[in-house]
């Protein structure tokens, strides 16, 4: 077995690496679809959707690499991090679900994304501007594609109405930690996170009143993703995603 | 990603059957609209079905390694891939339906067991390797078979196999190197791809198809120009075009009785075992029963959501009307 990776977590490593956690376990619940989706049509656009996100989580790998200085690679980090060095929210972790869990969950995370990397694209380092502009392009698609199915789904049929609202109840918890603050001592570099929160309760409201759905009161909303304390979802994904890379030790693929 | 010639046709007759004929021996495509004599469209329509059916299956000996594809670029390109795939079925029941019949009476035929896949999906992927070596094997057969399929008679088919081929060389090759990166890599990772290699080589050869003298379908499909190439013939093109790339990456072929045969230029290869072939097409593999199941298990857990999507398509229209 390969062991653990140490990371040197500066406040910007951290970041980065939370941001790329993000995409990879989302873009890996996507992948969990292949081949069992309703409707051929969503067999591509779920494998679309989930390789946007892969490709975000490289590039953010990337980034934190040169960051960190330590000579990590994308695969060191996806790989050989365990559970509680993981940053990702609870949101992406959370299972695949039905089809409601995952056009649902896909939705709010996305139209927070696609406002995240848009006001990062402002960034001051410029690299990750550029990259920001990129990926809020993506997750303006990601916003489109699932929130059309929500519509479809919660203004469809009594079944599909009733289960895109459980899918939502079960999802609600995990909204608030999206908005948490960064380190402040990166701004300029990264976004006002809670700053984004009006837009995106505006947005999100006009899409479940469409919709026919309505956000349910959360008494008591979970964080704790970007710090490591993870649900039970996250360690049986990475059993299953890091298995086969841990079990031969320097190997090249 | 491949189809099986399981196809039945009747003899054709009459004046207006040697039009169509003269038409074909013309090389003229036939296109949707146009007359064909109906055993012509019921062997397409079969073949190309079966064909989409094999794109669909086929994600899921794949699919079964997306989730622990051991590298990052890894796990998009299969990703990628098996969507490409899926792209494949597309294309195809669109092709298919050109010829009269639906997506859904197509789906229903393969999820009630009445039509074909290629067997070659019934076999396991048990480790890494076999990614590579479906790649490389599975599409590379593939390719030997679907390349003549670009000049078939049939027009909407042979444009889809056009871009479908395009896409299945890019898979094979990535396949290859996915072998040759095990091959250079550590031991273990070199086991992996020779026990790869000795358990997909005979059922690649098996994708062919029976051998000539047995085969029931392949004379209307020569006349129709469907099918330009014997099985024995694509088999042996095959075999002659992998053996040396198996040398090349240091493995052994699974054969005994292989041997290059200077006189014909020919690599000679021993007997294959048939009686496994009848037995994974009828059922006797060790995935067919798991992979038909999987696929009907998507299309009823995904019922509900399809009659959403009609049924607010159905309301948004009454609004608009």
């Amino acid at each position: 077995m390969s062991a653990t990776i140490p990371v040197a977590e500066t406040p910007l490593v951290r970041f980065l690496l939370g941001r790329a956690d993000d995409a990879l376990i989302l873009g890996h619940r996507l992948s969990e679809w292949t081949g069992h989706a309703p409707i051929l049509e969503e067999e591509l656009a779920l494998a679309n959707i989930g390789l946007d996100l892969i490709g975000q989580a490289r590039a953010l790998y990337a980034f934190a690499a040169e960051a960190e200085g330590a000579g990590h690679d994308e695969d060191d980090y996806a790989y050989l991090r365990d559970e509680g060095q993981f940053r990702n929210l609870l949101i992406a972790e959370r299972p695949r679900g039905d089809f409601a869990d995952t056009m649902v969950r896909q939705a709010l995370y996305a139209i927070y994304a696609e406002m995240f990397w848009q006001a990062a694209s402002q960034s001051t380092q410029r690299e990750l501007a550029g990259f920001a502009a990129k990926a809020a392009k993506e997750m303006a698609y990601h916003v489109r594609h699932a929130g059309t199915w929500v519509v479809r789904l919660g203004d469809g049929t009594a079944e599909s109405h009733a289960r895109a609202q459980a899918a939502l109840d079960r999802i609600a918890p995990y909204l608030d930690e999206m908005f948490d603050a960064e380190d402040p001592s990166l701004a300029g570099i990264v976004p006002d996170v809670p700053a984004l929160r009006p837009g995106w309760d505006g947005a999100v409201r006009a899409l479940l009143e469409e919709a026919k759905l309505s956000l349910p009161d959360v008494p008591f909303p979970q964080r704790g993703g970007r710090a490591g304390r993870h649900g039970e979802t996250l360690g049986h994904l990475l059993a299953t995603f890091q298995h086969l890379h841990r079990s031969h030790p320097g190997a090249t693929w | 990603m491949y189809t099986q010639g399981l196809v039945s046709i009747e003899g054709a007759g009459g004046a207006e059957e040697e039009r169509f004929q003269a038409r074909v021996d013309a090389e003229e495509r036939i296109e949707p609209n146009d007359r064909m004599p109906e055993a012509y469209r019921r062997t397409l329509l079969r073949q190309i079905s079966q064909h989409a059916h094999s794109e669909i299956v086929g994600m899921l000996p794949e699919g079964n390694w997306i989730t622990r594809a051991p590298s990052l670029k890894r796990k998009a390109a299969l990703l990628a891939k098996v969507q490409d795939e899926g792209g494949h079925g597309l294309y195809l029941y669109a092709a298919a339906e050109t010829l009269g019949s639906s997506r859904e009476e197509m789906v229903d035929a393969l999820l009630e067991g009445r039509a074909k896949y290629s067997s070659i999906f019934n076999y396991p992927t048990r480790t890494w390797a076999d990614i590579g070596a479906i790649g490389w094997l599975v599409d590379g057969a593939a390719i030997m078979n679907q390349i003549p399929l670009c000049r078939c008679s049939y027009g909407p088919y042979a444009r889809a196999m056009i871009r479908i081929c395009r896409e299945e060389s890019f898979h094979q090759r990535q396949g290859y190197e996915i072998m040759l990166t095990l091959c250079r890599g550590t031991e273990a990772q070199k086991a992996m791809a020779q026990d790869a290699l000795d358990r997909w080589w005979w059922p690649c050869l098996m994708m062919f198809g029976p051998p000539d003298g047995e085969s029931q379908h392949s004379d209307a499909s020569a006349r129709w120009k469907i099918k330009r190439f014997s099985n024995d013939g694509l088999r042996q093109k095959f075999i002659d075009a992998t053996v040396p790339q198996a040398h090349y990456l240091g493995l052994a072929v699974p054969d005994p009785e292989l041997r290059f045969d200077e006189a014909s230029g020919h690599w000679h290869s021993g007997p294959i075992d048939w009686e496994e072939f009848r037995r994974v097409l009828a059922g006797g593999g060790v995935c067919n029963r798991d992979r038909l199941e999987a696929r009907r298990r998507a299309h009823e857990e995904g019922a509900w959501v399809r009659e959403a999507a009609l049924a607010y398509a159905a309301r948004q229209r009454r609004v608009a009307a």
